[in-house]
């Protein structure tokens, strides 16, 4: 891979690993296809629709690969799960909504490099049985629609994608669908909804399980751009040799995006496990801004629980326990998941001491307040009154009570509700609280007396009576 | 020894994106500034679907099916299965929306006879979505990132900014109905978006269809005249 050059400026860290990024801010490249198969494009496709489909799916549950959309599952499992008597059609979803704030990966798959994107579905299309796929983009990415669907149509021309691909008999179709700026709808059964031209409200899960009853209540399989876009490697590596990147279970390479207070923010691709936060940050981020300091990090997009830099956590069980502190946590799913906090999507954001903890939990809240859905009450009333709450203790009008009361909603929220949402709402609140209790109670006042207008009128006719 | 450096104060959290009060009702039809009759079949409709005119209206026709709607419409819903041919009105509000500025209840009716749907199904779609709005925006339409990343580059601030550069007043904005906000002479309009993902390249926004990266406020000024000649 050393023959390949990189702009001037966009050249990768000596610790990266590029595999899915291996083209993005690449001299020479564009978008067509040509550049595509002069690099060997789609020789993977012909290769895995030589293969028994049972045989791609046995290669990706060999490499462990686990979904980078947010919740980390075996994909080779997940595609596992068709029901084996299935008559209905069997459909495949990219989820390319990428609105988990802090993550900012498939935007660059999907406007530099769509070939790969489209080589993955087929293959991934092939394993599961699909004959019809969708790619679910966002709303805000109006020039990748556009690119994909131009892409889509070279790739047709050019017999990779229609009916009888290469003469193997597959036939696939793949069809671009805009979102309209909801979050929610990156949550898999929220996008079946919305694809079948309805509000997104997410489906309750048992039974609607997607990969049984998903899109036209068919076996629908839904991967994120990035996990489409391994199976592509997984073919070329093998399982075999592609498990032995990155740490045990957790596998491969991921993106992760950094954001907020470093010098040098960006997209990272590197072995899952094999990069401690102090490396991306210091290292590979360039360290905090001058004269700053790091203080914390949300390490897997905003839902994420929020970690103390000045932290140290106890990882493992029994003999195995180490502890670790914050800045040797490698940044696996496990490990993250052992402190307390997730992988996620890959979203980091890093605040330094710049930073008022109120006003970032404030500016969190408006966002899920947003973005419910409304479909269940605890996150639809809830994410409203953290919302609220929060307001009073960003402007300072609130008493060390509301912290507590604050804290109390987030509580009633997670595991009460039909979809993750409830958790993505209500974790970072939770640990917000959790971690920088005094520094919230700071902002708050004992003589502080907040009154909602109603309790105002309520106040006023009692006084009158 | 963290304690020792003096925290500044951060911009104020810009709250209008999230007000929720009464939608002002307005008399006025959507269509009906340009000279059309602005007569909707939707009676019992027109109230969740009623648009008020902006001065944005200028820069959009009137409704009206054209054969490269219709076309571009059929070959949206040849996407999805025969019998399932609902899925196409995100794709048809969309194609709506980029050729007549917004959603007016003549174009949700001829949406819902297309896909053989009511009227209200199509309703439900456009009132939940953030993407579809039912007012004209201005011919430049500005929608700047306020989700975390962005709002500790500046978002805030450069939201201000546009709205001192384009004279726009945001104070009638609420939560979900009414997003945006247009300039007195219609050219231009703002809204607040949730993450873009670009958080690398903060602050960021969206002009039309147009992504740029890094656009602090002082650079506001440039990033308007860029869209002026
Ligand atoms: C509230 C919520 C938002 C989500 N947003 C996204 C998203 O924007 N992109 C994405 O790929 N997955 C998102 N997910 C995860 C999807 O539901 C789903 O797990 C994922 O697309 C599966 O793909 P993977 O197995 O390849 O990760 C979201 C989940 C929840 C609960
Ligand atoms: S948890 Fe929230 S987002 Fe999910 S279905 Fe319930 S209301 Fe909707
Ligand atoms: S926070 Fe603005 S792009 Fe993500």
């Amino acid at each position: 891979m050393s023959d390949i050059k990189y702009l001037p400026g966009k050249e990768p860290h000596e610790k990266e690993h590029r595999l899915i990024f291996k083209n993005v801010d690449r001299q020479g490249w564009d978008q067509s296809i040509d550049t595509y198969l002069k690099e060997g494009g789609y020789e993977m496709l012909k290769k895995g629709l030589k293969m028994d489909p049972k045989d791609v799916i046995n290669e990706v549950k060999t490499s462990g690969l686990r979904g980078r959309g947010g919740a980390g599952f075996p994909t080779g499992v997940k595609w596992g799960f068709i029901p084996p008597k299935n008559t209905k059609p069997v459909y495949l979803i990219c989820n390319a909504d990428e609105s988990e704030p802090g993550t900012f990966k498939d935007r660059y798959i999907l406007h530099q490099d769509p070939h790969m994107l489209i080589e993955g579905m087929v293959i991934s299309a092939f394993a599961v049985g699909a004959h019809t796929a969708y790619i679910y983009i966002r709303e805000e990415f109006p020039e990748a629609a556009i690119i994909l669907e131009k892409a889509i149509a070279e790739a047709r021309k050019k017999g990779f994608v229609g009916k009888d691909i290469q003469g193997t008999g597959f036939d696939l179709e793949i069809y671009v669908h805009r979102g309209a700026a909801a979050y929610i709808c990156g949550e898999e059964t929220g996008l079946i909804e919305s694809l079948e031209g309805k509000r997104p409200y997410p489906r309750i899960k048992p039974p609607y399980f997607p990969a049984a009853m998903g899109l036209y209540m068919c076996p629908t399989i839904v991967n994120n751009v990035e996990s489409l876009c391994h199976v592509v490697h997984i073919l070329r590596m093998g399982g075999e040799e592609y498990v032995k990147l990155g740490t045990p279970r957790n596998s491969g390479t991921r993106i992760l995006c950094v954001s907020g207070d470093v010098k040098s923010p960006g997209y990272y691709e590197v072995q899952v496990g094999k990069v401690t936060f102090r490396e991306l940050l210091y290292d590979m981020c360039g360290g905090p801004k001058d004269g700053r300091e790091f203080k914390a990090v949300i390490p897997g997009g905003s839902s994420s629980k929020i970690l103390r830099c000045n932290e140290s956590f106890k990882i493992g069980r029994g003999d195995d326990a180490k502890d670790l502190d914050f800045w040797d946590l490698p940044l696996d799913f496990d490990t993250l998941a052992a402190a307390g906090s997730m992988a996620g999507s890959g979203g980091v954001i890093v605040m330094d001491d710049s930073r008022r903890m109120s006003w970032v939990l404030n500016n969190i809240t408006h966002f899920y307040a947003h973005e419910s859905c409304g479909q269940c009450t605890p996150c639809r009333e809830g994410s409203t009154w953290m919302r609220k709450v929060s307001d009073r203790i960003a402007d300072g009008t609130a008493t060390p009570k509301d912290v507590d009361t604050l804290e109390q909603i987030a509580y009633q929220i997670d595991g009460k509700t039909v979809c993750a949402f409830g958790e993505a709402c209500s974790w970072p609140v939770e640990a917000m609280i959790d971690k920088y209790r005094d520094e919230l109670i700071a902002d708050t006042s004992d003589d502080n007396d907040f009154k909602s207008p109603e309790r105002e009128e309520a106040e006023k006719f009692l006084s009158l009576t | 020894m963290s304690s020792k450096i003096e925290v500044p104060k951060p911009a104020a959290i810009d709250r209008s994106a999230v007000k929720y009060q009464d939608k002002q009702e307005s008399d006025a039809c959507a269509t009906g500034s340009c000279g059309c009759s602005g007569e909707s079949q939707l009676s019992v409709l027109e109230k969740n679907v009623h648009s008020p005119v902006t001065p944005g209206a200028k820069n959009f026709p009137c409704f009206k099916v054209t054969p490269e709607l219709d076309a571009e419409a059929n070959r949206r819903i040849a996407q999805y299965p025969a019998e399932q041919i609902r899925s196409a009105v995100l794709p048809l509000l969309h194609e709506v929306q980029h050729k007549f500025g917004f959603i007016s209840p003549e174009s949700i009716d001829w949406v819902a006879k297309k896909l053989g749907i009511e009227p209200m199904q199509v309703v439900e779609v456009v009132t939940f979505y953030p993407g579809f709005r039912q007012k004209a925006p201005g011919k430049i339409h500005v929608r700047v990132c306020r989700t975390l990343s962005c709002a500790m580059g500046g978002s805030y601030e450069l939201m201000e900014k546009l709205c001192e550069l384009t004279q726009i007043d945001r104070s009638q904005e609420d939560g979900h109905k009414d997003t945006i906000s247009v300039s007195p002479c219609g050219n231009f309009s703002v809204e607040y978006a949730e993450c873009l993902a670009s958080c690398g390249t903060a602050p960021v926004c969206l002009v039309n269809d147009d992504f740029h990266e890094g656009i602090t406020a002082d650079k506001a000024k440039a990033l308007l005249e860029g869209y002026q000649s």
